[in-house]
């Protein structure tokens, strides 16, 4: 058995007697939070994917329209199953790392708990009820952005100071990745939300930079979503929870190390190929592009060290349906994070630009990356924080499994061919130099490609709910008895 | 590699160099935009908003029509004979938030003043598939209510705070402008003094009540209007 910050670095181990008295009641609620707003987010993709098919499925009604549901959908998605997926299981990994309770106790946690589950229901409501500030990803208003900034520091102190009074002298790497994100988010938040109220009774602000720089800095803010958020963030899950599933150590520490600084360096810089070819000044285009290429290698990089942790563990592959999806997860990181540095090359994006082909390339990190990488931790957590010998059925997993890897394979292939044939037609000329399409003839040609996206979306959202029935009956299932130690059970109890 | 160890013992090191890092890009980005005077082109045309326009861009805002229309052209010939000029940062130099829009699931807008009537505006917004039957755009009936008018002028004077030129005349007459420009029939002398080539029209159709409507379809009535490209020479688009 390799206990937990010896995975890397390899110190002693420890005896469990001397594990101190964690706080997991709010570990619990985030996990819980995690599934709930999962389900909300996968629910709210499908409706608004049939809506792209089916435009009146809207009800005619506007709070249902397109344009208000789908900040629904991308903030539920990221911020609510992204965001308490990411705080639960990093005070989770914190205090087990660092072998120290958590700075603050229940009462910080439960604040950031119910702090953050209001910053969402606060932005949802807003986004329905028509309140958005305009910007992709950063849609809440000033109040809004106002309050998380309190509840996000309150996070980065509690983290901060557990890891402060750690007994290990180390600290574990997926803290390093934790730490980068919870401060780059910070940075980036404030930075993407300079804004002035028009009054303080009312929910309008107008931003402090326009045009041109409002641009550069929405999409500085918007990349590093994407990569702190949705990258950094969960490499901290797949530094943990990958080496404790299969039981082995991280592939390499030296590569980690590397991996960490390059990663977080060059991320930064990747912001301007959101902007290829608009009226963001050329020097700053070419800047984008060469550091999203470059991006490329220390996004291998942490895929080789979560893939090759597995080395001598690859039956587990076999047994324990998590670990599937943990793999999974870094496989896919894996594809989307060589498509984006191609992408990013302007003469592919001169193509792709606009067009499904970046929608399909964000949900194959969302739904691959992302979504797998949190549904193996959860696979794992709740049997260990419920105290439960096992998963309630592995069959259910697997079952979750195939269907949530069908759906992601129909979603992003019905999203290349329908991006690349809406490029290619947008540019085709016939033989007398004429535009052979006209605007409408390409959305007319999007149809089929909409319905299997959103055939897509309904199979990863089954895939889901049969994981909620699955954690429902594991949690309602009978307890742990000490001492025995089944399979799964096993590892979890370390 | 042994020195890291320094920084993994350290969580305050760790913190503060992880900031220094994650800012070199973004200072490097960021900061000449504001200082390198040739960033926003030389062109003759752009004026902020008028109040209705200003309205009208608020529900653009509100109801994420940026989730599926772009305003940006690109400089490509497909994106010229289809849209226009490509776009310009001048023309968005009082756009806060910027609405370059990242996704065509609709056609880009950046130009769309002056394309289609007021009443084909209209018609399209209450029922799309009324006038283009492949449409899958969500029907906007619902905009056909009053506008709220009445702070109006602190919108104008908290843009006015960011640097956007509105003079004290215009804030004084904010709502008397919005209420002469969704008219056709008011004296829009003075209203037209303070904002060259702004339409004047009843533009939903009725002249009484200024609804969400009106301001909706001002807004996309004057988008990419402003520059006069004939008079545009290579010069001044230089970046």
């Amino acid at each position: 058995m390799v206990s937990d910050s010896a995975t890397v670095v390899g110190f002693g181990e420890r005896t469990r007697s001397r594990a101190p008295d964690y706080v997991e009641d709010v570990v619990r609620a985030f996990v819980v939070a995690t599934v709930f707003w999962g389900v909300v987010g996968f629910l709210m993709g499908t409706l608004i994917a049939w809506q792209l098919a089916f435009p009146l499925l809207n009800l005619d009604l506007e709070y249902t329209t397109f344009g208000r549901l789908r900040p629904v959908h991308t903030s539920a998605v990221i911020f609510a199953f992204g965001g308490n997926a990411l705080i639960g299981t990093s005070l989770y990994v914190v205090q087990r790392t660092c072998r120290a309770r958590l700075f603050g106790g229940p009462e910080a946690g439960w604040f950031l708990f119910f702090g953050y589950q209001t910053f969402i229901v606060l932005a949802a409501l807003g986004y329905v009820m028509g309140v958005s500030s305009g910007k992709e990803y950063a849609e809440p208003e000033w109040y809004v952005d106002l309050f998380l900034t309190v509840v996000w520091v309150i996070y980065l102190v509690v983290f901060m100071g557990t890891i402060m009074k750690r007994e290990e002298p180390h600290i574990y790497v997926a803290n390093w990745f934790y730490l980068a994100f919870i401060i780059t988010i910070a940075m980036l938040h404030i930075g993407n939300n300079l804004q002035l109220p028009v009054s303080f009774g009312g929910s309008k602000s107008y931003g402090v930079p326009a045009g041109v720089q409002d641009a550069m800095i929405q999409w500085w803010y918007g990349h590093n979503a994407v990569g702190f958020f949705l990258t950094a963030g969960f490499l901290g899950m797949m530094y943990y929870f990958i080496p404790k599933q299969a039981n082995r150590p991280v592939y390499s520490y030296r590569l980690s190390i590397v991996h960490f600084w390059s990663l977080i360096f060059l991320y930064i810089w990747a912001g301007p190929h959101h902007l290829h070819y608009t009226a963001l000044p050329d020097w700053a285009q070419t800047l984008g592009m060469i550091f999203s290429v470059m991006l490329w290698m220390p996004s291998w990089g942490g895929m080789i060290n979560g893939i090759m942790t597995l080395s001598g563990a690859w039956d587990k592959l076999r047994t324990d349906p998590g670990l599937r999806f943990s793999v999974t997860s870094v496989a896919f990181y894996g594809m989307s994070t060589f498509e984006g540095p191609v992408m990013s090359i302007k003469a592919v994006n001169a193509l792709s630009h606009y067009t499904d082909w970046t929608i399909g390339h964000v949900h194959s990190g969302a739904m691959g990356w992302v979504g797998f990488i949190t549904f193996g931790a959860l696979y794992y957590l709740v049997p260990v924080l419920w105290k439960r010998p096992g998963l309630y059925s592995s069959r259910l997993a697997a079952w979750h499994f195939w269907i949530a890897t069908l759906g992601i394979v129909l979603y992003i292939t019905a999203m290349w061919v329908s991006g690349i044939m809406q490029g290619l037609m947008w540019r085709a000329y016939d033989e007398y130099g004429f535009l052979q399409y006209s605007f409408i003839e390409t959305v007319a040609a999007m149809h089929p490609y909409y319905v299997i996206r959103a055939t897509g979306g309904i199979l990863y959202l089954t895939g889901a709910l049969i994981m909620v029935y699955n954690l429902w009956k594991t949690i309602t299932g009978a307890e742990q008895v000490a001492e025995a130690r089944p399979v799964l059970a096993a590892q979890a109890a370390e | 590699m042994i020195r890291h160890e320094v920084i993994e013992k350290n969580v305050v090191l760790l913190a503060v160099l992880t900031l220094l890092t994650v800012s070199i890009g973004g200072l490097v980005q960021i900061v000449p935009l504001f200082t390198i005077e040739t960033t926003i082109e030389r062109v003759e045309g752009v004026r902020p908003y008028t109040p209705l326009e200003l309205a009208g861009r608020n529900i653009y805002l509100r109801e994420g029509c940026y989730t599926c229309h772009s305003q940006q052209i690109r400089p490509f010939r497909d994106e010229l004979e289809r849209y226009g000029h490509f776009s310009l940062a001048a023309e968005s130099m009082y756009d806060r938030p910027f609405q370059w829009g990242s996704k065509r699931t609709g056609p880009d807008l950046a130009r769309v003043g002056g394309k289609y009537s007021n009443e084909w505006q209209y018609a399209h917004l209450v029922d799309p598939r009324s006038v283009v039957p492949e449409s899958i755009m969500p029907p906007y009936g619902f905009l056909r209510r009053p506008l709220r008018t009445d702070n109006i002028a602190d919108h104008l004077r908290t843009l006015k705070a960011l640097g956007v030129p509105y003079t004290d005349e215009m804030i004084a007459n904010a709502r008397a402008d919005l209420a002469t420009q969704s008219n056709a029939d008011a004296d829009g002398t003075a209203f037209a003094a303070r904002y060259p080539k702004a339409v004047q029209a009843s533009f939903d159709g009725n002249a009484g009540v200024v609804t969400e409507m009106d301001a909706l379809i001002a807004y996309l009535q004057m988008l990419g209007t402003l520059v006069n490209f004939a008079d545009v020479t290579p010069e001044q688009i230089r970046q």
